[in-house]
């Protein structure tokens, strides 16, 4: 019998395709592609031990050349150089601390919407528990108590973000879990781990990962916030919300100390939050044509 | 002795409410002979699926017995249940809710082998799905394509096929044929049919549309408010109907031809609540004949002629 192959339109590739018919998207897609390469060869860009921490008291203070692209700081290092090497901490607190929430959190909802009754109750309650701190007052106190070191700073904001991670995904599992093909996964013979892990979350993945980019926004705007009030990252190690504050003092008569880093905090969050909306979009089936 | 697949005895399901308890399965009989095919039929919201499900232990039954193989399986752990479920099926009413969107075809249809770790090569598991493909009538060229891109003929088939993978020997088809066309209904019930006489199985066959289940049934239930009112051989049952709610349900199905006149028989009121049933028959406050006693005591389910079970105070009257 002559079988005719049939291309397999996957899922995934339905979603890229409308993804990429969305400019705002794209625009952030290409930002954040730029800023995942400079952070991965930031070394080859600027050397870590000459430029980024290294102290040149005769250069300090300079505005932006062609030598110095963004200017040099108050101990006359390079503001690039800086920049390209903080972004490689953003970038990797926000991307470990969501992972940890999302891990945890995304588990604690699953089971809670799955489960429901005292299960649900306890699981969620907890989390309003810490909705009802503030979640930079929350990673202060961890960082506080914890001390202050990157590691600490990603588990922080991981704690911070688990109960919105908790709150969407036991949304989302709620609405998938009375379908009728969970039923038929369980009469096939199914244990609640397995419906839901393969049946259940992969249909909940929508809402996930929209919130999923939006907390890494959020992630490093806390990063930066934290490294800001000094309990972040410690100077001299380069970080976009230290860079902010110790620019401060310098505001009135060298402005770019804090605009350069400023501006990449907010590009890059523009960048995600762009890229989150058009995934909302492209993974909203309403739209699909 | 004939070959009982499955009996049930006494069968409830309670669901707490916030209005009270919803008697939704309320003490339900019956016993199954292997390769043949019950009927279950009633109005909405009557219990139909609920039993199947009960049965099924989908829904855990609040009390009764489920025998299986001469096993009540309401008794055994859930690990046994989870090995026993590959016996018993169930197809699903809505195909495009009862398949999940996200996976292939195949791996709908072999899923049941992922879970029962029955084939250790992907090959060997491969072709089994298309073999049961073939069984259902599904073209081998739509293996990679997702439920979206299907009709619900070609879902329920998919259905059809993930229920028969483990080669079970009961089936409960849950209004297999409600949410499609007619057309397709045809083709789904013959499918099942054919089904039935290759591989020996047994079907309880749920559904509200009496010309279905008359095509289809040996033996039909009749359900009312989770308790059965009416059990007989399908002829009989459609030949001399004796309950006053089998004799309405009867009367409304149309018959295909102009000049037939018949006499319908319209039911007063709306179907009682399930929340706290008050006692005496169900049926009664929409009964044409109900009298002061129906009101007071619950009819039992009482052999008016050989096989013909009728739950009515005043069965030998009618």
């Amino acid at each position: 019998m002559k079988t005719e192959k049939v291309k397999k339109r996957s899922m995934a590739g339905d979603i890229w395709r409308r993804l990429l018919r969305n400019k705002m998207a794209v625009v952030g897609l290409v930002i954040l592609f730029l800023l995942v390469i400079s952070a991965i060869f930031a070394d080859v860009i600027a050397d870590y031990d000459s430029k980024v921490v290294a102290q040149n008291v005769v250069e300090r203070l300079q505005g932006p050349s062609a030598e110095h692209w963004f200017g040099t700081d108050e101990f006359g290092r390079d503001i690039f150089a800086r920049i390209i090497h903080g972004g490689r901490v953003s970038l990797v607190v926000g991307l470990v601390s969501i992972s940890v929430s999302l891990v945890v959190g995304g588990c604690l909802g699953a089971f809670a919407g799955f489960y429901g009754g005292k299960v649900d109750n306890i699981i969620m309650r907890i989390m309003d528990i810490f909705l009802a701190i503030p979640s930079i007052l929350l990673a202060i106190t961890i960082v506080a108590a914890l001390g202050t070191n990157l590691i600490n700073v990603m588990i922080a904001i991981g704690i911070s973000y688990i109960p919105t991670f908790a709150r969407i995904v036991r949304a989302a599992v709620m609405g998938v879990k009375d379908q009728e093909f969970v039923e038929s996964a369980r009469a096939i013979g199914a244990s609640n781990a397995t419906i839901i892990f393969r049946e259940v979350i992969p249909n909940c993945m929508a809402p996930i990962i929209v919130q999923a980019t939006l907390s890494v926004a959020g992630a490093i705007l806390s990063t930066a916030s934290l490294s800001f009030i000094g309990l972040g990252v410690q100077p001299p190690s380069p970080e976009w919300g230290a860079m902010l504050s110790s620019g401060r003092n310098f505001l009135r008569d060298a402005m770019h100390l804090t605009l350069f880093p400023g501006l990449a905090i907010v590009i890059t969050i523009l960048a995600l939050n762009l890229l989150g909306d058009g995934l909302r979009d492209a993974l909203d089936p309403r739209l699909k044509q | 002795m004939s070959d009982i697949l499955l009996e049930v005895r006494d069968l409830k399901k309670y669901f707490q409410t916030p209005a009270g308890t919803l008697h939704a399965v309320d003490g339900l009989s019956f016993k199954l002979e292997r390769g043949k095919t019950l009927g279950v039929v009633g109005e909405s919201g009557c219990g139909k699926s609920t039993t199947g499900r009960a049965i099924l232990r989908l829904h855990e039954p609040t009390s009764g017995e489920v025998i299986f193989e001469g096993r009540d399986i309401t008794k055994i752990s859930a690990k046994e249940m989870q090995k026993l479920r590959s016996e018993m099926q169930i197809i699903f009413q809505d195909p495009f809710a009862s398949l999940n969107p996200r996976k292939s075809v195949s791996e709908i249809i072999g899923e049941p082998f992922r879970l029962h770790k029955v084939y250790k090569t992907k090959a060997e598991k491969n072709r089994r799905v298309l073999e049961l493909m073939e069984l259902v009538g599904l073209s081998e060229r739509l293996v990679n394509t997702y439920p979206h891109e299907l009709d619900g003929g070609r879902r329920q088939r998919i259905g059809i096929a993930r229920a028969l993978a483990m080669n079970p020997k009961f089936i409960v088809c849950d209004e297999p044929v409600s949410a499609l066309d007619v057309s397709i209904q045809a083709q789904i019930l013959n499918l099942l049919k054919d089904l039935q006489k290759e591989l020996g199985l047994t079907y309880m066959f749920i559904t509200h549309d009496l010309s279905v289940v008359n095509y289809f049934s040996d033996e039909i239930v009749v359900m009312y408010l989770g308790q059965v009112v009416e059990h007989a051989e399908s002829e009989a049952l459609f030949a001399h109907p004796t309950h006053p709610y089998t004799k309405a349900l009867l009367s409304a199905i149309p018959v295909p031809s102009l000049g037939a006149k018949k006499e319908r028989i319209l039911l007063k009121g709306e179907i009682t609540s399930p929340i706290n049933p008050k006692p005496g028959c169900r049926f009664a406050p929409r009964c044409e004949y109900a009298k002061e006693c129906c009101f007071e005591q619950s009819p039992e389910l009482k052999e008016t002629v050989q096989g013909h079970h009728v739950a009515c105070h005043f069965s030998n009257v009618f």
